[in-house]
């Protein structure tokens, strides 16, 4: 499926679920972030989304390149991304930084050559 | 269900309605479904942008209009009238020769809507200005557009432009300046000639606004084949002030695809088609849509100039509107930019905001989250049994929808051709089955009928 698919799909779910439109924007944002990382490094890979009152949890696996320094990854504005990819409006190097900045909870665990797991939740109600 | 009480223009006549469910499959808000033979609309779904309308072979979707007769209850008789009426004519019948048939089959005043643009445009890109936050900025103008963002994408209903659309600030202007004049207030009639049927439900129950300067609406249609018939019968001619005259070439093509996006500073996109619109409203509801400033978005294909009660091809209506534009030299402003301010001003800078719109959700199954979530649940179980091909039987325009219908108590699973079939393997006795579909197409569906009509396209 093409990046955008799965953000979609969520979107139209918490909409009938009439989850309060700002904490779908943030599940919306991060999950369409790291759909594009996953299209843009490992080509494909798979998106689990479980939802229940309280929060919307999202679990990213990919068997992409993986991620060497996952630290400098987090890193605002830090980017493998090519100038041409760059013109074509992506590659900022806001992917990670995005995704953490509009999740709950975050973590990711990555090894070279083997792939990424992306886990993050949005809480629905106030804890 | 939600009750509603927002007027709708669009009503289906239950006497010529054959439930062909023609209507049904087009609607963009799933508003309507087949019961007894008829087609029924959700009234709090609808969204008056006529696609129903197009598309029956019966004519049985009728647009309520105001009695043309009810214009004599005034002793001043004003026809508001949007530019695309005067480019519905044939070749030989000019512009002068529409107003003085305007003026002739009763009116006392002909106004132009788009008379308030040029001072609009300046407040449009005022508030996109002033409103940043708010980015992509919808435009105001189509009041189709405002109800489907409401009812289908409440979340951007803060990205809709406060600021009132041309016929709103024309009709303040103009009954301003007649009682400047000396006219009673009461005595003013400002009748509407309408391309759409959203346009008329926006001035029975404005969104936005409390009440409507605008007396009544009559459908363009109706106008068109009155002064048609009067020019072409030679009614006297008399001289009259060429309204159109004092139009700039900006306000002659407001209402067409691409006029408020040209004026409007900034990354502006003209949208026209009611499923362009929603396709780009679903991007940008997933954050998609980076750095537009303003959006004009308009239901009708080539925008007004295709309303459902024009009656000239869409097309030829915009060449005819642009070629007139080309023609005015571009320093001529509107009437509303002519006057001077400090007569107006005042008057128009209160009434060029539209209060604070109400986003009414037709997507949420229940106002509480965990009750909307047992509803899915349900109506996603329902969905594993029904077939997936959307094919309308069961009176409803999708799978899904039946689903929806019947967690919200609306439908039975029974309706379903394809589960009929496997019921009737069971217990369901066929002649059971059969009465359920007469109940949904009625008692006639199933009788031979060589004079069925014809679908409209192909």
């Amino acid at each position: 499926m093409r990046a955008g698919h799965a953000s979609s799909e969520v979107k139209k779910i918490l909409k009938q679920l009439n989850v309060e439109p700002s904490l779908v924007k943030r599940v919306v944002v991060a999950l369409y972030e790291a759909e594009v990382n996953i299209v843009a490094h490992a080509y494909n890979g798979i998106a689990s989304v479980d939802i229940d009152a309280s929060r919307v949890l999202i679990r990213l696996d990919d068997n992409g390149p993986g991620i060497s320094d996952i630290e400098l990854a987090m890193q605002p504005g830090f980017s493998t991304a090519s100038s041409t990819v760059r013109e074509m409006g992506f590659g900022a190097g806001m992917g990670l930084p995005n995704i953490k900045n509009n999740s709950d909870e975050f973590s990711i665990s990555s090894e070279v050559g083997k792939g990424t797991h992306l886990e993050f939740v949005v809480y629905l109600s106030s804890k | 269900m939600e009750t509603s009480t927002f007027h709708h223009a669009l009503k289906i006549q239950s006497e010529v309605c054959i439930g062909c469910a023609h209507c049904m499959r087009v609607c963009p808000t799933e508003a309507l479904r087949v019961k007894g033979g008829k087609a029924r609309l959700q009234s709090n779904r609808c969204i008056d942008c006529g696609e129903c309308y197009r598309v029956c072979p019966t004519g049985a979707i009728m647009v309520e209009q105001d009695d043309f007769n009810s214009i004599f209850n005034f002793r001043y008789r004003v026809a508001l009238v949007p530019s695309v009426l005067l480019a519905q004519y044939p070749e030989d019948v000019s512009v002068e020769m529409v107003i003085q048939a305007l003026l002739r089959i009763g009116f006392t005043k002909v106004a132009i809507v788009e008379d308030s643009v040029d001072y609009l445009i300046t407040r449009i890109n005022n508030y996109i200005i002033t409103n940043p936050n708010r980015k992509p900025i919808i435009s105001s103008f189509c009041p189709a557009i405002v109800r489907l963002v409401q009812v289908r994408f409440p979340w951007l209903v803060g990205n809709i432009m406060l600021v009132k659309p041309p016929i709103d600030l024309t009709s303040s202007f103009i009954r301003k300046k007649l009682t400047k004049e000396g006219i009673p207030q009461q005595e003013v009639g400002i009748f509407y000639i309408t391309p759409c049927a959203a346009k008329i439900a926006a001035v029975k129950s404005p969104e936005g606004e409390d009440v409507s300067e605008i007396d009544g609406v009559i459908n363009m249609d109706l106008i068109y084949n009155r002064t048609l018939h009067d020019i072409r019968s030679g009614g006297t001619k008399q001289s009259v002030e060429n309204g159109v005259a004092n139009l700039s070439p900006k306000s002659i093509t407001w209402a067409l695809t691409g006029g408020e996006a040209l004026s409007i500073e900034g990354k502006s996109l003209a949208i026209d088609g009611i499923s362009n619109v929603i396709e780009f409203l679903e991007r940008m509801e997933t954050n998609e849509v980076y750095g537009v400033d303003f959006l004009e978005l308009r239901a009708c294909d080539e925008s007004c100039a295709g309303g459902i009660l024009t009656v000239g091809n869409s097309f030829l209506t915009a060449e005819r509107l642009r070629k007139q534009a080309r023609y005015i030299p571009e320093s001529k402003t509107g009437l509303l930019s002519q006057v001077k301010i400090s007569e107006y001003g005042d008057m128009l800078k209160g009434r060029v905001g539209l209060s604070r719109l109400e986003p009414r959700s037709i997507v949420k199954l229940d106002d509480s989250m965990v009750k909307a979530m047992s509803k899915m649940e349900r109506a996603n179980k329902y969905l594993c049994y029904l077939p997936g091909i959307d094919c309308g039987v069961c009176g409803a325009p999708s799978c899904q929808a039946l689903a929806e219908d019947i967690v919200q108590g609306e439908g039975f699973l029974s309706q379903c051709v394809f589960l009929q079939k496997i019921m009737e393997q069971n217990k369901l006795d066929p002649k059971h089955s059969f009465r359920i579909m007469k109940k949904i197409w009625g008692e006639n569906r199933f009788t031979k009928d060589c004079d069925k009509p014809k679908r409209k396209k192909m």
